[in-house]
């Protein structure tokens, strides 16, 4: 057996590795022994791959691409140790971004190797490809990044013009790669890969904090794809397979939490999100005459206390007050006093899908304590308390009620249901999607401002002494 | 067009049914580890920049895969840890409830 059938071979079993690992990880009893057959396979593929004689010819590239392994190795690792629980999506975002970045440069890399001899259509069509899709992840998952992070607005940025700027922006990229594809210029091909990066920011600028977590895993399909087109200029099928089930497996999930927000793909990633939203802070001033009542955590402990069921709906402010484990606790002295308390998980709550069960897991919670929003919803009519801590727009009443409403149509938690209703709040502030909160001046609701964490420690109090 | 792209395509394209179906049915509680492990296993571009650095001749070409090769490793092993850590928040259900002092709750300041 020749070398190379020996590596390809090696490369089939990582493939291999790859789809058993995928299918560990959609289920929680094998989800990490999945993680961890992922990862040793592509250890051992990454391994192998230095038995080409054609790494190891030139001893400089080799260092250096050690080098790189080593200096890559060092920042990955401690920041994905670190990293907050509640700051994962944009860990996840980041590392999707690099991906889809080395998947452009090895297209570019491999176009400017192959340029002097004027290469066939069909392989400047996979170079252009890897390269559009790839620059588009690379800047559509820097920008995703900034708006988790808080370093830029989390609300759609707008600005005149936007979808003329687009389609120029659209029509100039299609433009230049058709001139790329005839001619097979370098610096075509590169002004591509620059107005792609464009386009990947313009492309997520005008998309809402509500609505990044569709995004990112969007991104994260596209970055699959453009290693799968990777895989075709290398002429590599493990980076086809891999890139490939990714891709495709992305776009499945991308489909699944955008229908668990009860709207198309399209209309999250295209919707002028931002108009309406504008027209919804400007109602903010009619809101404010309103009234809403705030209880004291005393009274509010009392209302759980002397509860035959609650209904703990945790949202994105829990997540950041870093409150889960206060919440465990406040539900344990419950429960030790005979109330029902469940937890009910919207499926976007947090901000990626099932962002709010790794927390929750983290606080220990155990797995029959958390409902998904379906199995929850039929309760709430006989919940005396539904408890909304750091949650606003996955109660709102008005994805039900007002088809006016940016998030209208999206399923919700019925809170509204409830006997009465607890919200656990920092500030009168709209929630992710901007917009107000019926359910905020309801005649059930009492509201207690503050820090979850520090409203969740005082309610546990309050219980105790109740 | 050569047969060779041919067989690449016939590969692109089973490796895309395969993809759709061996996450059919995932609880939602698993797509955010799923979304991180799939995002971990794109990593595997990590090969393909290692190969590319092998053929880089001259300044340009060794430094675009020489952050090609860096990007890769922080993609791949960012990506396999993170979803670790995640996962491993879903090891064993626990078993018996843990008693409740088995939480720090009382430093003040955790407000902003």
């Amino acid at each position: 057996m020749s070398l190379d059938t020996f590596i390809d071979l090696v490369y089939l079993l990582a493939a291999i590795g790859f789809i058993l690992a995928l299918k560990g990880l959609g289920s929680p009893k094998y989800a990490r022994n999945g993680n961890l057959l992922a990862a040793g396979a592509a250890a051992v593929a990454v391994g192998m791959t230095f038995a080409y004689p054609s790494v190891r010819t030139h001893s400089l590239n080799l260092i250096l691409t050690l080098v790189a392994m080593v200096i890559g190795a060092t920042i990955a690792v401690p920041a994905a140790r670190k990293v907050k629980m509640t700051a994962m999506p944009q860990m996840v975002a980041i590392f999707n971004g690099v991906g889809g970045g080395a998947a452009a440069l090895i297209s570019i890399v491999v176009f400017l190797i192959e340029a002097p001899a004027k290469p066939a259509v069909y392989r400047i069509a996979e170079v252009l490809f890897g390269v559009l899709v790839g620059c588009v992840s690379f800047a559509g998952s820097a920008i995703a990044f900034a708006k988790l992070q808080e370093l830029m607005t989390g609300r759609p940025v707008t600005y005149p013009a936007q979808q003329v700027i687009n389609a120029v922006v659209a029509v100039a990229i299609v433009g230049l790669a058709v001139g790329t594809l005839v001619t097979g210029s370098v610096p075509l091909l590169v002004a591509t890969a620059l107005l792609s990066l464009v386009l990947g920011v313009i492309f997520v600028l005008p998309i809402g904090g509500a609505d990044v977590p569709v995004l990112i895993s969007l991104l994260n399909s596209f970055t699959g794809l453009a290693v799968a087109a990777s895989g075709f200029t290398l002429n590599n099928n493990l980076l086809i397979i891999a890139g490939t089930l990714v891709g495709a497996s992305g776009i499945l999930l991308t489909r699944m939490m955008s229908k668990a927000m009860g709207r198309s793909l399209a209309n999250v990633l295209f919707s002028a999100f931002g108009s309406v939203v504008t027209a919804g802070g400007g109602a903010d001033g009619t809101g404010e005459t309103r009234t809403v009542r705030s209880g004291t955590p005393e009274d509010i402990g009392v209302l759980l206390a002397y509860a035959r069921k609650v209904v703990i709906i945790p949202g994105y402010g829990l997540a950041v007050a870093q409150a889960q484990h206060t919440a465990r606790e406040l539900a344990d002295l419950l429960m030790e006093r005979g109330v029902e308390v469940f937890y009910a998980i919207h499926p976007v709550a947090g901000r990626m899908p099932g962002h709010m069960n790794v927390l929750l897991a983290e606080a220990n919670v155990p797995y029959d304590e958390l409902k998904e929003m379906d199995e929850a919803n039929p309760e709430m009519a006989t919940a005396d308390v539904a408890l909304v801590v750091g949650a606003n727009d996955t109660v709102n009443p008005a994805a039900k009620n007002t088809p006016g409403s940016p998030i209208y149509g999206m399923p919700i938690i019925n809170a509204d249901e409830a006997e009465n209703i607890v919200f656990l709040k920092r500030s009168m502030r709209p929630g992710f999607a901007g917009i107000d909160n019926d359910l905020l001046f309801d005649d059930k609701t009492t509201l207690l401002f503050g820090d979850a964490k520090d409203t969740l420690t005082k309610l546990v109090a309050a219980v105790k002494s109740a | 067009m050569s047969t060779g792209i041919l067989e690449f395509l016939t590969v692109f394209v089973l490796a895309a049914f395969v993809g759709i179906e061996v996450i059919n049915a995932v609880p939602s509680i698993l797509h955010t580890p799923l979304m991180s492990g799939s995002n971990a296993i794109h990593g595997i571009v990590l090969v393909g920049t290692i190969l590319i650095m092998g053929e880089a001749h001259g300044a340009v070409q060794i430094t675009l895969a020489f952050l090609a090769v860096l990007l890769a490793t922080l993609n791949i092993v960012g990506g396999f840890v993170v979803t670790d850590r995640m996962l491993e928040m879903f090891k064993a259900k626990p078993a018996e409830r843990p008693a409740k002092d088995a939480t720090p709750s009382d430093e003040s300041g955790g407000d902003r």
